[in-house]
């Protein structure tokens, strides 16, 4: 048979510092952009589409050859110089006109929801009668309210989930396994949407559908390690957390890669071939993906391995003080209220040091 | 024993997979030779599949009913009927006001005799509805307070009867298969409304905004044969009344003969300046009295049109009651706020009227049906629109189904690589998932959304995953030397429980956004869902089964290609 990894033995918590360093890097560098283009422009952290900000996108096929900036200059003498125009990958006579929202919120949004459309082809019609020169082939026009809702009811969703998750794993595992694996997650999200605002990808409804499955699926293959821990924590009661956490990792390995690689291949494949409108959501999709693989690895096992510790360690030292403060409930297996040894290559590593 | 169950297995499959097959390319009636073909597949999945309006095309809009304005209106109206309720029932009032600021609605009465207010109250009863309204007494005034959950109350009355007029306006107007129904927290008042196939929903979102408020009036002004009394400017009205204006008055716009502005078409530069007329208020007969009305070409060959209305009889009877006895004074057709036409009362009229003005067939036509369909009970704003044409919907299918196909051809050629014969049964649990999917979507009567194929996709990742799980597992305990069933045996065992964990999370995540996401989130979770559901049948048991049959046929197993 054809195997990935013929008995890999990798040390994964060795490196757990390097780890926690990309990690952090790459949350840091997301929060910088963000925060600097906040500062730059009070909107500007995050490209928000019109679901989130407002406004009206008309996507439009034009008949004869055109450019961006021949369409800019038309809108603009038409008064419409605030619109920006944004080629379609895929076809070269398609561009969506964006207009955004006019003013602040309340009585206007009601005009704009009405107008957007009506302004673009009013200013469309001076290049040529519409399903002759040009033709309107969808529109998106959102008000402020709504905007705001749309965008409130994404958060409000993918916190309750990640809620939802975190209750499941603490009744299937321990509650350290499914704070581990919550924070493995959030950390996916943060590094997805760092991508999003360094390079100024459009945060569409669509792209928060991505992150919640990406949430799934983070916390999936991290599920698929925790699985393996809890049951090599029965096999081998003699064993450190330390080493079974790492030989779990390494058994489910080739299972990682295999799973995980023809996922991002079959969201390559959307990336490639999905069209401009599936583009924000494979796009969230891939770079979720690829950061939920590695954080299963590399955050979220770190960091219940540390948790685990310290609370034994302080079983233990209570139990050194002969005072039985703590008792943890057994639910997933009993063995590790039993405060083991801990092994030669775990003391290495002073506890709580990760 | 053991051959019975693998029977027994083998059969469930069977059956499900045929229902499966039938469910998805099979007609809803009875089956003909000709649906057998290719084309004849092709034809019965597009009738079988509902496509949401993102691959279809068509228009989604999202409106939001203004209540405020609607307890507003009630607030007022309920005021202005307090005070001639008293003044009938011998009690004379000082002065009725009202307070209508949102979430805030009162009408205050003020009375020289604190004693009286229990009569006041129960005279005013009788006259006016309050039953939503609570009274409380305090120095010389009675207070009518909408309390919050009457005023929720009222507000979702109000939203509840705007949808069915909305629903009986799409309904007069012919769109096909609308879709009608209320959109997000009940508290936001929301309506939702999906036209498929209507591209350019400029009239029918005018014509569902049309307010058609039709109030009849009696202007102010000396009686025929002198002229209607009118102004050039708001401010010489409102002089006319000493500078305020009483809450029995009303100073409206006079616009006479210009066009509505209606259906897209800008209105026309007006023939005569803008006037303005001092009206009585309350109405006379309002729109709510109306029993039906149709646009008519005016009389004299003229291609202009006019709305004549009739009035039920209750209406007939205040109408005819108040026209006859005021003979030769002028009365007013107000529609939207604004005064369409004057006319002075020859003789008694009882139920019959007309709005004359220069209307074009299309406004008299969209402005008569909105009229019959009655007033809505507060203007609406539109929050959302979304349009999709056919082409781009097709598109949007046409690089959903490239992206799945190459997606799965990818990992069935994967997995045959990899895990040879056993790829072959992991093909086949994902062939079977992606049609019990489909089977699915149509017999929950789910809509297939763009989402919904990226959600397909997914599914395709995490049925993999499964089978990928259970044969890793199986090959480690190959590894370790066990027997060939044994190993199968404890690979499904061991796998099934990261299976069951890592489905139950999933499902956990998009049921939150099946139940409180809109629009794309649900579209993607319903999908996923099932997907998820599916594949834990198609993965796991399927899969097993084709494992027993493979060990089955042959005494021994020496090797199982994995």
């Amino acid at each position: 048979m054809i195997q990935v990894f013929k008995s890999i033995n990798f040390d994964w918590l060795g490196r757990r510092r390097l780890f926690i360093g990309i990690s952090v890097f790459l949350m840091l560098a997301g929060l910088g952009s963000a925060m600097f283009r906040q500062l730059k422009n009070p909107d500007g952290a995050f490209n928000l589409g019109v679901d989130f900000k407002g406004g009206t996108v008309v996507t439009t096929k034009f008949n004869r050859p055109t450019t961006a900036e021949a369409i800019r200059e038309t809108l603009a003498r038409q008064g419409l110089a605030d619109a920006t125009i944004q080629g379609v990958t895929d076809r070269s006579d398609t561009f969506l006109i964006k207009l955004p929202l006019e003013g602040a919120a309340g009585e206007q949004s009601q005009t704009e929801v009405e107008l957007g459309r009506k302004r673009v082809r009013d200013a469309l019609n001076t290049i040529g009668p519409e399903r002759e020169a040009y033709e309107i082939l969808g529109t998106e026009a959102v008000g402020a309210v709504a905007g705001a809702q749309l965008r409130n009811k994404a958060i409000a969703v993918t916190l309750a989930a990640l809620v939802g998750m975190l209750v499941y794993i603490a009744f299937r595992f321990e509650w350290t396994y499914g704070a581990a694996a919550v924070i493995a997650v959030f950390h996916d999200v943060l590094v997805t949407l760092g991508f999003f605002s360094i390079f100024q990808w459009e945060v569409s409804l669509t792209v928060i559908a991505a992150l919640l499955t990406l949430v799934g699926a983070s916390v999936n293959d991290t599920i698929v390690v925790f699985d393996r821990v809890r049951e090599n924590r029965r096999l081998h009661r003699r064993d450190s957390l330390y080493k079974i956490t790492n030989d779990s990792i390494n058994q489910t390995l080739s299972r990682t890669v295999i799973t995980q690689g023809l996922i991002i291949l079959s969201v390559l494949a959307m990336v490639i071939f999905g069209g401009d409108v599936l583009r924000g959501f494979s796009l969230a999709l891939l770079i979720g993906t690829i950061v939920g693989t590695y954080s299963s690895i590399a955050v979220a096992s770190p960091i219940m391995v540390w948790w685990e510790q310290r609370i034994e360690a302080a079983n233990k030292a209570a139990a050194l003080g002969a005072a039985p403060v703590t008792t943890r409930s057994p639910r997933a297996g009993s063995s590790k209220v039993k405060a083991e040894p801990l092994s030669a290559r775990a003391e290495k590593h002073p506890r709580g040091a990760v | 024993m053991k051959k019975k169950n693998l029977l027994q297995r083998a059969i469930i499959i069977a059956v499900v997979t045929l229902l499966g097959i039938y469910i998805v390319i099979g007609p809803r009636r009875k089956p003909r030779l000709s649906d057998f073909t290719w084309s004849g597949i092709k034809a019965t999945l597009a009738s079988n599949i509902r496509l949401g309006l993102d691959l279809k095309g068509g228009s989604h809009l999202v409106m939001r009913v203004k209540t405020d304005e609607f307890l507003k209106k009630l607030t007022e109206g309920n005021a202005l009927a307090i005070q001639p309720a008293a003044r009938d029932a011998g009690y004379s009032p000082n002065d009725v006001k009202w307070e209508a600021t949102s979430g805030n609605y009162k009408i205050l009465l003020e009375a020289a005799d604190p004693s009286k207010f229990g009569e006041i109250e129960e005279a005013v009863k009788k006259k006016v509805d309050l039953t939503d309204w609570t009274s409380s007494n305090s120095g010389n005034t009675i207070t009518w307070t909408l309390t919050p959950t009457a005023q929720r109350a009222l507000a979702e009355q109000a939203t509840e009867q705007a949808k069915r007029i909305i629903e009986s306006r799409l309904d007069a107007v012919g769109v096909a298969e609308p879709l009608v129904q209320r959109h997000g927290a009940l508290s936001s008042h929301q309506i939702l409304v999906q036209m498929p196939g209507i591209q350019d929903p400029e009239r029918v979102k005018e014509l569902l905004k049309g307010e058609s408020r039709l109030e009849l009036v009696h202007v102010v002004s000396p009686p025929s044969p002198a002229s209607a009394q009118t102004y050039a400017t708001k401010e010489e009205a409102e002089a006319s009344l000493g500078g305020t204006v009483p809450n029995n008055r009303r100073v409206l716009e006079y616009a006479e003969r210009t066009e509505p502005t209606t259906a897209g078409q800008p209105a026309p530069a007006t023939d005569k300046p803008k006037q303005w007329v001092v009206v009585e208020w309350p109405p006379v007969v309002d729109g709510s009295e109306l029993r039906n009305a149709s646009a008519t070409q005016s009389q004299g060959g003229s291609s202009d049109y006019q709305i004549a209305f009739s009035f039920k009889p209750t209406g007939a009877e205040k109408f005819g009651t108040w026209t006859g006895a005021n003979i030769n004074q002028y009365m007013g057709v107000v529609l939207n706020n604004e005064v369409k036409s004057i006319a002075f009362i020859k003789s008694q009229i009882f139920d019959q009227g007309e709005i004359s003005g220069r209307f074009t067939k299309d406004s008299a036509d969209d402005l008569a049906l909105t009229l019959r369909s009655g007033a809505l009970p507060a203007p609406i704003e539109y929050q959302e629109e979304r349009t999709v044409g056919p082409s781009l919907g097709a598109d949007s299918i046409r690089s959903g189904v490239r992206a799945s196909v190459f997606g799965l051809l990818f990992v069935v050629l994967f997995m045959l690589f990899y895990y040879r014969g056993s790829g072959v049964n992991a093909v086949v649990a994902l062939l079977l998932n992606m049609i019990l999917m489909l089977a699915a979507l149509i017999v929950f009567g789910a809509t297939l959304t763009l989402p919904g194929i990226a959600g397909m996709i997914l599914t395709i990742g995490m049925a993999v995953d499964s089978n990928v799980l259970i044969f890793e597992r199986i090959r480690e305990e190959l590894l370790t030397g066990k027997t060939i069933p044994s190993a199968v045996e404890q690979g499904f065992q061991r796998a099934i429980v990261t299976i069951i964990d890592t489905h139950v999370t999933t499902i956990i995540s998009s049921l939150f956004l099946f139940v409180f996401g809109t629009g794309p989130l649900r579209g993607f979770a319903v999908t996923l869902v099932l997907g998820l559901v599916i594949n834990l049948f198609s993965a796991v048991y399927v899969s097993r089964t084709i494992f027993m049959w493979q060990l089955g046929r042959k005494r021994r197993l020496e090797t199982l290609s994995i």
